[in-house]
């Protein structure tokens, strides 16, 4: 018997990737399939009253989601918050990769380390810092008010969707420098000089050829930052306020304090959905961009 | 025809402390196949990527055609360039390949689609226009490469060891065919390598480098024939050197004393003075004669095989004189290494053959 099945084993390409796969695949399925099975399946379910649901499937929770214009508006919100924030980083993140993988000579890691080592302190503990920072009586407010530039502590600092989308930026730029400096480090400086070489200025060089490469990492980079920040939780919660308040956190209040849990099943899913739709078109029309630009 | 086409006046070009290109000076002409030839790190490449504009000089400047380039950027050049790894753009096909330099150029559509067709022909590359840079073999990339350069019709090409990654069968048509197609378009070409069978077979000149500076700028034969110091003498082709000094000369020939060998009057080609014991012969392997039997030849040694390498077209002996502490390599046609029994054998020299070079 165990020499029969040594054998199968050893013949079987499929069943040598499938062992060694299985210790993901049963993580997956017990930490990610059965939740959002549970998820969707809840959000087909009617909240009746505090500690009663009608298990009768219905999609009345997701057209309850698009009647209601506060959740509409906090998806949208979401959505814009997130996007920003990619861009921001992308921006800011995207001369310092260049800058390191084409000027710096030596030591290009501890560069690297350098930049991330804000990093490796807590996420929560960031998200704390930036409290201080930006407070009423913070750093900035304070030194501001010290100086004689304001007579009286910036509010909107505080609570509001800039707070939301300083802090996230911050928190997630370590996370776009990495794919954007390995697709940068990655592209053979021959390249460049043979596109200047046939008659193309420094700025074209770029778009035809440095940016194009780069393009999988920028790609990469967009994900990276997009898909968790658009559901994060905990900064629109401590920095963001009213103003800053973010579907995540709606979404967190139906589970929790307003009990409505197939609403906010419905309205996570309704987001996971947008996440996907939202990668796939970024995806796409990147892909189109490359062929446009060349 | 310019004799002057590529002025370089007093080159250098430092890198810190390094002189990649220290003080150099020669023209090129219109139309030549020139080559620059050397070990790695002897400046060559250095010395063409300031042709193009990659880099520019510590000191001097660079004429093309008339004009002053020391100071352009290399899209102000009329210069283009075949790269070492041909540097084929991975994200866009062959065809957005060779049309990447003609954009700005001011050509019509017309324009761009006879002179992409003409270059692909050119090149014996029609039908590759859809293919991207990983579905092409080393050989197609290097004619992409050359299609590229060549699309823009410069004034000079500039080839970076362009042959260095093919196999060997590859490289001698790809010599072959850069010839012709040079020959062809009448552009001058400018060709670095580290082999110097490639340069001496291709090209019209040949600028030996060494340490930054040029060693011999000459015609291939001249160089192979009539080398002006060691260091060429060393690297191009094969050779034997002979310990000597200098007599007095006899008119354009010179009395040497050559180490454990005795006297000869040889020939002075380099003008080297009497009485120097900085001095050295070199013989090519293949000007000596191998021979079972003793010869009638100005200088006859008897030897011993000490060991032989049969390359098919000849056979390389190693052999040791008696007196001579030093192992001679001789090349023969008509032996091989079947040919001697007891490993004895007789080496003849001709003192026509024998170079006077002179010691740095």
């Amino acid at each position: 018997m165990f020499q029969a099945w040594r054998n199968l084993y050893s013949k079987s390409d499929n069943a040598k990737a499938y062992s060694l796969l299985s210790p993901a695949l049963f993580l997956i399925i017990l930490v990610m399939l059965i939740p959002m099975a549970l998820m969707l399946s809840f959000s087909s379910f009617t909240q009746v009253s505090m500690m009663e649901i009608d298990f009768t499937p219905t999609f009345q929770r997701y057209i309850d989601f698009f009647e209601k214009s506060l959740l509409v508006s906090l998806l949208i919100k979401s959505v814009k918050i997130s996007f920003i924030v990619t861009l921001i980083t992308l921006l800011t993140a995207y001369p310092v990769c260049y800058y390191i993988a084409f000027y710096v000579k030596k030591n290009k890691m501890l560069w690297l380390v350098l930049l991330t080592l804000p990093f490796w302190t807590s996420y929560l503990l960031r998200v704390f810092s930036w409290k201080i920072i930006l407070g009423t009586k913070g750093v900035f407010n304070s030194t501001l008010l010290g100086a004689g530039i304001i007579s009286e502590p910036l509010t909107f600092l505080m609570y509001s969707e800039e707070a939301v989308i300083i802090t996230l930026t911050h928190a997630w730029a370590a996370f776009a420098l990495l794919p954007l400096y390995v697709s940068l480090e990655k592209i053979d400086f021959s390249y460049i000089e043979a596109a200047r070489d046939l008659g193309l200025s420094k700025f074209e060089v770029f778009w035809k050829v440095t940016f194009p490469l780069s393009l999988p990492g920028v790609i990469g980079a967009i994900l990276i930052i997009f898909i968790p920040t658009v559901g994060d939780y905990v900064t629109p919660a401590l920095i963001g306020g009213t103003e800053g308040r973010m579907l995540s956190n709606m979404i967190q209040a139906y589970f929790g304090k307003i009990n409505n849990i197939p609403l906010g099943a419905a309205s996570a899913t309704i987001m996971l959905t947008t996440v996907i739709l939202i990668t796939a078109i970024v995806s796409y029309t990147t892909k189109r961009l490359t062929q446009r630009l060349s | 025809m310019n004799e002057n086409f590529i002025q370089i006046n007093g080159i250098s070009k430092h890198f810190g402390n390094v002189k990649a290109v220290d003080d150099v000076s020669f023209s090129i002409k219109e139309g030549e196949f020139f080559s620059l030839l050397g070990p790695s790190g002897c400046g060559k490449t250095t010395l063409l990527r300031l042709l193009a504009g990659f880099e520019y000089p510590t000191n001097g400047n660079l004429l093309i055609d008339g004009s002053d380039i020391t100071a352009l950027p290399p899209d102000k050049r009329p210069t283009n360039m075949v790269f070492q790894n041909y540097a084929i753009f991975p994200h866009i096909n062959v065809e957005q390949n060779i049309k990447f330099g003609l954009r700005k150029l001011g050509l019509t559509d017309d324009e761009i689609k006879k002179r992409v067709n003409d270059v692909l022909a050119l090149v014996k590359l029609e039908g590759y226009e859809e293919r991207f840079s990983g579905q092409l073999s080393g050989g197609q990339r290097q004619r992409v490469a050359l299609a590229r350069a060549l699309v823009r019709q410069p004034k000079v090409l500039l080839l970076d060891e362009p042959l260095g990654a093919l196999d060997k069968k590859l490289r001698d048509e790809m010599q072959l065919e850069l010839r012709t197609l040079q020959k062809e378009i009448g552009i001058t070409f400018v060709f670095v390598t580290h082999d110097q069978q490639e340069a001496i077979s291709m090209s019209d000149r040949v600028a030996v480098m060494s340490e930054g500076k040029i060693q011999q700028l000459s015609a291939p034969n001249e160089l192979y024939k009539n080398p002006e110091n060691i260091f060429v003498s060393d690297f191009i082709g094969e050779t034997n050197f002979l310990k000597a000094s200098t007599r007095s000369k006899d008119g354009d020939h010179i009395n040497v004393a050559i180490e454990d060998l005795g006297d000869f009057k040889v020939k002075n080609n380099l003008n080297i003075p009497e009485n120097s014991s900085d001095v050295v012969c070199s013989v090519r392997p293949e000007s000596m004669m191998i021979s079972r039997d003793k010869s009638d030849w100005d200088i006859c040694l008897e030897a011993k095989i000490n060991q032989t390498s049969y390359l098919g077209e000849m056979t390389r002996f190693y052999v040791e004189v008696s007196g001579i502490n030093k192992v001679i390599t001789v090349s023969s046609q008509h032996f091989d290494n079947q040919s001697f029994e007891n490993n004895t054998c007789f080496i003849s020299i001709s003192l026509e053959d024998i170079s006077l070079l002179q010691k740095k």
